[in-house]
């Protein structure tokens, strides 16, 4: 059976790396689709001489065939260089590394407050189907789900900061109980739209359960109802569980907003700026990282699925 | 959603009254709002009530109530279009992939693979960013990432369609393919497909606002929700409702299309349990 485990590991693990470099190969490719010579856009707001274009040119390899750029790019990035910032001129990867501990921090909180918050609400709302508290809160997740994040994130911007006063309304703080002060509403702000999708998920992982046969016939014994309520638990967590490891996708764009609203220093939002400036090897690094990071969570909850619940490892074996 | 059901036609209702209301100002903007982009420099941003702008003004002096009722019109008809192209695009890959199934199947399933490994806003805004941006290159780019959804849904309705023995007898008949799927298949999978459309508009238009706000869907200055947001970040202090009213404004049509999508879904659900 464990072979049959590493058989399905190792093909998802080909069809993962498949996958990501026809991703890097497509990002590669929207470089020539944009708009405007390739070796302007690199010069950025540098005087376009004709040396200058020539030098740019040779430095990027411009003057090669397009998939000899490309391998050219996949073995540098392979090795951890992303090369250099157009508009910084700095190394992307040290960009990058500088800038993670921020969106980590503001997507690790809004992960917890959104699961410590929003999976009891699931399970109260499963329990209570049909009361007025159900409702209410389903109602909640569905104005949760719509609201987009910037558009949350300045509302409270506007109550808690500028109205009331009680949080800042720019910037990282120094410190570390400053810096968690300044975390706060961003991290709300994404906490909001994450909850909302835990809440309906974890409502309806619980409901299917409750429906099952095997709860009315624990009561039928005559199990006290926190007992059965355990069984219930366990066994809704499954599906739970592993669809928290693929809110991680649904986090790196959503803090995409966040920072850029609340003006934090972060991943998203410099692919915000790395965007509208067209500095290519930061969007063409940070697309790829975020989609390795997004494959391997997602790769990691298949996993966790098959050691969490053994009907689907015997599925897979038979 | 199924507590949805019980709370009667209400919220569907109100939601329908509410995109009634919106698609009236999308629709005949300029008779509602005819001074929506009328800007006065001297006088710039003022505060609610003043000088006859019931809600202010923004750093341009334009009236932000006029304003908002004109950006009603790129808040639906973007969203509108991204949810009917994607699904014309999923419904011909879907059924494409579920009728056939082999080579092609696995083609397209590679595609929505390809799409999906990134959320759709990030890969949005990547690709509009790099391509340059702008409000129709932005609702181009949304269609196609907002396909998968409707392709797998697609491919598994045709797929539960093609075991059936109307099918079979069809193909038997010698009914060439395109006319079996056209004719016979579609018309059975059409009630799915336009509950996901709705669903698609509510998420479309979140996703194009949001690529609004960025600066990478309306032009600067046109009337949009998105746009009115991130040019009322700064203005917080000095009139709040600039970003406050777009703010709810988008938050109220994403709710209200998502209630009425899911109302729809479960008279579908209802309809489909009752057969």
């Amino acid at each position: 059976m464990t072979r049959q485990i590493l058989v399905f590991l190792v093909r998802r693990l080909g069809m993962t790396v498949l996958l990501l470099l026809a991703l890097s190969l497509l990002v590669y490719g929207l470089m020539f689709l944009a708009p405007g010579d390739i070796a302007r856009n690199l010069l950025g707001t540098r005087n376009a001489t004709p040396q200058a274009l020539d030098q740019v040119r040779a430095q990027y390899h411009l003057d090669k065939p397009f998939l000899w750029q490309y391998t050219h790019w996949l073995s540098h990035a392979l090795t951890g260089d992303f090369g250099t910032s157009i508009r910084t001129g700095a190394p992307v990867g040290r960009m990058m590394r500088e800038r993670l501990g921020l969106t980590a921090a503001v997507s690790g909180l809004a992960f917890l407050l959104s699961v410590l918050a929003a999976v009891p609400a699931g399970v109260v709302a499963a329990l209570h189907r049909g009361e007025w508290l159900d409702r209410a809160l389903v109602g909640w997740s569905v104005v949760g789900i719509s609201a987009p994040g910037f558009a949350v994130g300045l509302i409270l911007l506007y109550v808690f900061a500028v109205g009331l006063g009680w949080f800042p309304v720019y910037g990282t703080g120094s410190g570390f109980l400053d810096s968690l002060w300044h975390l706060v509403l961003p991290a709300v702000t994404l906490a909001l739209g994450l909850g909302a999708f835990v809440v309906k998920l974890t409502r309806a992982a619980v409901a299917r359960e409750l429906d099952e046969d095997y709860v009315v016939f624990a009561r039928s014994r005559g199990l006290g109802r926190a007992r059965v309520l355990g069984i219930v638990l366990r066994n809704a967590a499954v599906p739970v569980l592993t669809s928290l490891a693929l809110m991680v996708g649904y986090l790196f764009g959503g803090t995409l907003l966040a920072e850029v609203t609340f003006a934090l220093p972060g991943l998203g939002a410099l692919l915000e700026q790395s965007v509208l400036f067209k500095d290519f090897p930061v969007v063409q690094a940070l697309t790829v990282v975020v989609a390795v990071l997004i494959s391997l969570t997602a790769l990691l909850a298949d996993l966790a699925y098959l050691t969490v619940d053994p009907r689907i490892r015997n599925r897979m074996a038979r | 959603m199924r507590t949805t059901r019980s709370r009667g036609p209400l919220a569907p209702a109100l939601s329908a009254l509410l995109l009634v209301a919106a698609a009236l100002c999308a629709a005949a903007g300029t008779l509602i709002a005819p001074h929506a982009l009328d800007q006065n420099l001297y006088t710039g941003v003022v505060g609610a009530g003043v000088d006859g702008h019931l809600l202010g003004t923004d750093q341009l002096g334009r009236d932000i109530l006029q304003l908002s009722v004109a950006g009603a019109r790129s808040a639906l008809v973007g969203p509108v279009l991204v949810a009917c192209g994607s699904m014309l695009l999923g419904a011909w890959l879907g059924m494409i992939a579920g009728y056939h199934g082999g080579v092609l199947d696995a083609l397209v399933g590679r595609y929505t693979d390809l799409v999906l490994a990134l959320p759709a806003v990030l890969l949005a805004v990547v690709v509009a960013g790099l391509l340059g941006g702008g409000y129709w290159v932005t609702v181009a780019v949304l269609t196609v990432l907002f396909s998968p959804s409707d392709v797998r849904l697609v491919r598994a309705a045709v797929l539960e369609q093609t075991t059936r023995p109307y099918i079979d007898s069809a193909r038997l008949l010698g009914i060439r393919p395109g006319r079996i799927m056209i004719r016979h298949i579609l018309p059975n999978i059409v009630p799915t497909v336009v509950a996901n459309v709705l669903l698609n508009v509510a998420f479309a238009l979140v996703a194009l606002s949001s690529l609004s706000y960025l600066g990478l869907g309306a032009p600067p200055g046109a009337p949009d929700w998105g746009r009115q947001l991130a040019d009322g970040r700064d203005l917080l202090g000095d009139n709040p409702l600039a970003s406050i009213v777009p703010g709810v404004l988008i938050i109220l049509t994403a709710t209200a299309v998502n209630l009425l999508g899911d109302w729809v879904f479960e008279r579908l659900d209802r309809t489909v349990a009752v057969r």
